[in-house]
């Protein structure tokens, strides 16, 4: 074929080919080490997943099923039940998202549709600062004032008047499920609360316009419209702020009491997945109790990539329905 | 039809405006009362000693915490070698060249994943990683459990800010003749700089405030260590152990520790926003 | 139909047609684009007439899906053969595009771009060719004081004479001009135009372009595009006193586009 072999004379016609053939090289150098960078994404997370499978194969065989459905924790006899640290892990994660969705909706709304324009950058950074607060300082702060403030003020009122319910009975002590997921509210209070704004900035302007247009009140625009249209996102927002919330760990430990015993009382000592690797990880000598860690590790992660996944795909039938994407 | 009174809707509105006001309001509270609370009690815990000592022994009183703001410094900084240039490629393989291909797909699902896994969980994978084969704890492991923390964010926004570049100028610069990789660094790179800078003090900032990981990857030491192979000091567990413990001494260092981490977080934090700012200006 | 008309063709376009993905965008299109003479592209918008231009440096390759068949002959090498190395083909044929497009660097480091690309010089030999690329560009008066300030600082027709500068800096055969003043006040209009004058005793210059007086004032040839077809392709006095379609006539009289 001709034009094959005069593609290659116009190579040869031209000046300095040393230096286009190692500029072609140093170009496909490149595409291949951002290859292989991407790629070490996708390698990262298949070990997770292979460490922890093969870590706690131990665990798996030996116990089973009982695993997740016993709530003994006696490392001295080698009995190894999750359940404890589950149900902890569920409660309080629900208190969080009890407390932390509607006032983060409300926050969202607030810095949206509400608040008067010079304000509105003052509470965005603040609120996104509230985001950046590692956890550690969420714990100090749960541990040793919010606990104390808990069991003088807020047990106590609790106790008198809801204490009818096995929720909250027992000794105000401050330390214990309910401090602890109040703690997680606070901490994923933020990061919800600015995903909802981002949903809701991403309702198209000509949708509320309209809707002013026909003498609605900011209230009855955001109710309507912004609310309706943002549904979807508001949904996925919730799974984002939930997946964070059930691995938290930190904040978590310094205030939940660190206790292996199910109780109903929201007031008692508990624990939760996270708090029990932290507290147990470094003093686990036997293969047996380490294995155990590691598989309550790897439910940990399933149900966070779970909740990571349902969150995805609800942002993005969000922005798909509000044609952003 | 019953017709709703102008004056009934004015008042919910106006109610509902106030609500969330509070809302937003009490928010910003517990941020100031969090600060107050930090800024108080960390700042009678930290002099000259607290930078330049040694911990003193368990029940004594004085010494600092100078290991552990080395030993946190040293860990972030390698953890940053690995995890930023890493994620900065994987970034711009998905958003230059994977596109919407199906790797480049998959890549970001395992990198949204990542991103959503508790830090504690990091913590396992490398202790099982790197810990069990070598023995024992050290600030590698560490590292190298916040460099994986690491990736997954900064590849995602190396992303997002390569695709706000303009395809006319990656056009231009190929039309000159450019190469592939020199249009990507010289141009691509330099239009989305100070987005991506933003998304790499945000990350430093992230996982310079991590304690999960660190629990048992690099655990703690008394120690002045700055080998990476050892078990090596650090603020957060610092902060950890300290709080914990029964001495009030102790406690009030872990107070300025947590002043000093906030302090840097914020500050990293303040700054990010700052360069984010002044590129919304330029452009 | 257009054989014969151009004498030496530096392009000569032969049966080209393009896809975006399974949609056609161009059929079989002939051209014969000549040495040292403005060709003007006109025609409706999403005739065709940018995908056309765009196969001379074969940009479009950037994207997925997008593919050119046919051939395109630049000094009678067919340069759609997939042994023609991009690199070299695109410092032969340069292009500007519809909006300016200046670097985020420095005026010098724009015009500096492509030269360092092409071959290692000399500091000095470097700031006598960006010097020159910029007179040439008739931009070096307004700019010899800031050399060194980012190029988007300047106004949208300084930057887009600065990306000429800095396509004719590392002088290419062939310039490819995409509506290169439809993003451009009148005054920066009427210097580009100027330009393109100046410039085309020395480079073959191809244009697309919306507005038919431009086409009328810069060029020596002009092609009449519709639905992705040349419809009618002749020396600009020809096509614009006495074009021999109808839908030509119907085009550069306003009646339709």
């Amino acid at each position: 074929m001709t034009s094959s072999a005069s593609g290659s004379e116009i190579i040869v016609a031209m000046p300095g080919t040393r230096l286009r053939q190692n500029q072609k090289l140093a170009s496909q150098v490149f595409r291949s080490c951002a290859g292989l960078c991407g790629c070490s994404i996708i390698v990262v997370m298949a070990a997770i997943l292979f460490e922890l499978l093969l870590n706690s194969s131990q665990a798996m065989a030996t116990l089973g099923w009982r695993f997740l459905v016993t709530a003994q924790w006696d490392p001295v006899a080698g009995k190894f039940g999750a359940l404890s640290s589950i149900y902890g892990t569920a409660v309080s994660t629900l208190i969080a998202l009890v407390i932390a969705v509607p006032t983060s909706l409300v926050i969202a709304l607030f810095l949206v549709e509400l608040c008067p324009k010079g304000l509105s950058g003052f509470f965005r950074t603040a609120i996104e600062l509230l985001a950046a607060i590692p956890s550690i300082i969420y714990g100090m702060w749960g541990l040793f004032v919010l606990a104390p403030f808990m069991a003088r003020y807020v047990q106590p009122v609790m106790g008198k008047y809801l204490g009818f319910t096995p929720l909250f009975q027992g000794p105000p002590m401050g330390i214990g499920m309910l401090t602890a997921g109040v703690i997680l509210a606070l901490m994923i209070l933020p990061f919800v609360s600015s995903v909802m704004r981002d949903v809701l900035e991403m309702i198209p302007p000509v949708l509320k316009e309209s809707a002013y247009g026909l003498g609605a009140t900011t209230w009855e625009v955001t109710k309507d419209v912004s609310l309706k249209y943002g549904r979807a996102g508001m949904v996925g927002a919730i799974f984002l702020g939930l997946g964070r919330a059930i691995g938290e760990t930190m904040a978590v430990t310094f205030v939940i009491g660190n206790d292996h015993s199910l109780s109903v009382s929201l007031f008692a000592s508990g624990n939760t997945i996270a708090s029990t690797l932290a507290n147990e990880f470094t003093e686990a000598s036997e293969p047996l109790y380490l294995s155990a860690l590691v598989e309550l590790g790897l439910v940990l992660f399933l149900m966070a990539s779970a909740f990571q996944l349902i969150a995805q795909l609800w942002l993005r039938a969000a922005a798909v329905r509000m044609g952003t994407q | 039809m019953k017709k709703r009174s102008i004056v009934l809707r004015k008042i919910v509105n106006g109610v509902v405006t106030g609500v969330a006001g509070a809302a937003a309001v009490a928010g910003i509270g517990m941020l100031l009362w969090i600060l107050g609370v930090v800024v108080q009690r960390g700042i009678t815990a930290i002099d000259w000693e607290f930078f330049t000592r040694l911990p003193a022994p368990p029940g004594e009183l004085g010494g600092g915490v100078s290991n552990a703001i080395a030993g946190t410094f040293i860990i972030t900084l390698v953890a940053t070698l690995m995890g930023v240039p890493i994620g900065i490629l994987a970034g711009t393989y998905v958003a230059e060249f994977g596109r919407e291909t199906r790797l480049a797909t998959a890549i970001r699902f395992c990198a949204n994943t990542l991103m959503g896994a508790p830090s504690i969980v990091i913590g396992v994978f490398v202790y099982t990683l790197i810990v069990i084969p070598m023995g024992r704890f050290s600030g590698l492991a560490g590292s190298v459990a916040l460099a994986t923390i690491m990736l997954p964010i900064v590849a995602r926004t190396t992303e997002d800010m390569l695709r706000l570049v303009p395809n006319s100028l990656r056009e231009s610069a190929l039309a000159l003749g450019a190469p592939e990789h020199n249009m990507i660094v010289q141009v691509v790179f330099r239009a989305a700089r100070s987005g991506m800078l933003t998304g790499i003090i945000l990350a430093v900032a992230r996982v310079s405030g991590e304690t999960a990981p660190l629990l048992f990857t690099t655990l703690n030491s008394p120690y002045w260590s700055l080998a990476l192979d050892k078990p090596m000091a650090n603020l957060t567990v610092t902060i950890f152990n300290y709080a914990m413990s029964p001495y009030a001494d102790w406690q009030a260092k872990a107070w300025g520790a947590s002043l000093l981490i906030t302090a840097a977080v914020l500050i990293m934090n303040l700054a990010a926003r700052a360069l984010a700012r002044e590129r919304r200006l330029t452009s | 139909m257009t054989e014969g008309l151009v004498q030496r063709p530096k392009i000569s376009v032969r049966h080209l047609n393009f896809y975006y993905g399974s949609q056609q965008a161009l059929k079989d299109n002939n051209l014969d684009i000549a040495e040292k003479a403005v060709t003007a592209i006109i025609g409706p918008s999403g005739c065709g007439k940018s995908t056309h231009i765009r196969c001379y440096n074969r940009i479009y390759e950037m994207y997925k899906g997008q593919t050119a068949t046919g051939e395109i002959l630049l000094d009678g090498k067919n340069i759609l053969d997939p042994s023609v190395d991009l690199i070299q083909l695109r410092m032969r044929v340069g292009m500007i595009f519809q909006r300016p497009t200046p670097f985020p660097m420095s005026i010098f480091d724009n015009v500096a771009y492509g030269l360092r690309l092409k071959a290692k010089l000399s500091r000095s030999e470097l700031e006598a060719r960006v010097e020159k690329a910029l007179r040439d560009a008739a931009l070096w008066d307004e700019v010899a004081d800031k050399l060194y300030e980012p190029g988007t600082h300047l106004s949208g027709g300084q930057q887009q004479r600065l990306c000429i500068a800095r396509a004719i800096a590392v002088e290419p055969e062939v310039i490819l001009m995409d509506e290169p003043a439809s993003a451009i006040d009148p005054v920066g209009t009427a210097k580009i135009e100027d330009l393109i004058f100046a410039l085309k005793s020395d480079y073959t210059i191809v244009i697309v372009t919306h507005n038919m007086q431009q086409a009328a004032r810069v060029s020596d040839y002009t092609a009449f595009f519709y639905n992705g077809e040349v419809v009618e392709f002749g020396r600009t006095t020809d096509i614009f006193t006495r074009p021999q379609k109808k839908q030509t006539e119907d085009y550069i009289t306003g009646r339709f586009g």
